[in-house]
């Protein structure tokens, strides 16, 4: 009996939507109301979620650790208010590239760092010290943060480390040379070695 | 828990601006719609995680709407008419534009009614919610719309479509 009207449900094209998406985001952003940025780049350790909050880069995210459901983290722990919105992070892509191509051997990016608390945050903030094309093993880095026995705590710390790449937690292998665990697993790990090596 | 903004955007984006398109004409479509979308970004860490989200964002619509209904009769030249030819926006094409006239000439209720309805899908009982009135009411200003649509629009004779 009830007949729809078909004629209603034309839906809209992409190219509307997907301008009027980049308007929200912009308006959001003037607005104050952009609470987390993101946009996914390309890279040689495959797509990489980037997430900013107005205080700096918070998230950088492998393929295997689920963007979806990374999204729904940030939500969770920092805000609802997470939209599609590339033009904050354009200057993390544009390092990033540069890192990628070799033509940049450190980060220069507002940091974030409020996903990660107390010791994990410590060992984070210490991990750029550890220069391009140099490692050192989790008892080396117990030691730079001035906690000798924490070796196990710092394996944690790195396998937490919320701005992989950026915070350079490849950078730590295990006493033995061997890689060790990464969170963006253990091929990425030794592509970004070799790539610092070359 | 709340999903991320973005993925309430990707799952009602495309009814919302359809419903605005009911509502308003092409024209102003796309200005209802970023106005609905940023207001309720603005509100929606106090979403109670039960609420119906779609609803929602109809009921901000509905509100944004009748903003722009009031400008426009505030504006000395009002256009009452949608756009005839709106084929640069792609949606709906130039074989509609019979339809959303015959959308346009409808009295406000019923256009709504028909928008809650037929396009968001809302039961009678939250489209009176947002109209105000019973939901017999809505009920039939639904009806009356989709009647008035099927006598002034030619394309609305052929019924019968499943769904």
């Amino acid at each position: 009996m009830n007949v729809t009207p078909d004629y209603f449900a034309s839906p809209s094209d992409a190219g509307t939507m997907a301008r009027l998406r980049l308007r929200l985001a912009r308006a959001a952003e003037d607005e104050g109301l952009l609470d987390v940025a993101y946009t996914t780049v390309d890279s040689p350790v495959g797509p990489l979620l980037l997430a900013a909050t107005p205080k700096g880069l918070v998230r950088v995210a492998y393929d295997v650790e689920d963007h979806d459901r990374v999204l729904d983290a940030l939500s969770q722990r920092l805000s609802p208010r997470v939209l599609r919105a590339p033009k904050r992070l354009d200057a993390a892509a544009r390092e990033l590239d540069e890192y990628f191509g070799g033509r940049r051997q450190a980060f220069d990016l507002p940091l974030d760092l409020s996903l990660s608390k107390g010791f994990r945050q410590l060992v984070q903030r210490h991990l750029p010290e550890i220069r391009y094309g140099q490692t050192r093993t989790y008892g080396q880095v117990a030691e730079l943060v001035g906690n000798p026995k924490a070796v196990r705590a710092v394996g944690t710390a790195c396998a937490t480390n919320p701005l992989p790449v950026v915070v350079p937690c490849h950078r730590v292998l295990r006493a033995d040379g061997t890689p060790g665990g990464y969170v963006g697993g253990p091929e990425a790990k030794v592509t970004l070695l070799r790539l610092e090596a070359a | 828990m709340k999903q991320p903004f973005e993925k309430v955007v990707a799952q009602h984006g495309d009814t919302v601006l359809r419903v605005c398109r009911v509502l308003l004409g092409v024209h102003d479509a796309e200005d209802a719609w970023s106005e609905t979308f940023l207001a309720a970004l603005r509100a929606y860490r106090d979403l109670p995680d039960s609420a119906n989200t779609e609803a929602w964002l109809v009921t901000i619509a509905h509100r944004k709407a009748i903003d722009v209904l009031r400008a426009r009769k505030r504006q000395p030249a009002p256009v009452e008419e949608v756009p005839e030819a709106p084929t640069a926006l792609g949606v709906p094409g130039d074989q509609d534009a019979d339809l959303w006239q015959a959308v346009a000439a409808l009295p406000d209720k019923q256009r709504q009614a028909v928008a809650y309805h037929y396009v968001a899908g809302l039961p009678y009982a939250e489209i009176a919610a947002i109209l105000g009135g019973s939901t017999d009411a809505a009920r039939r200003a639904a009806a009356d719309g989709i009647k008035s649509l099927r006598k002034n629009y030619l394309g609305a004779t052929t019924e019968g479509a499943p769904s």
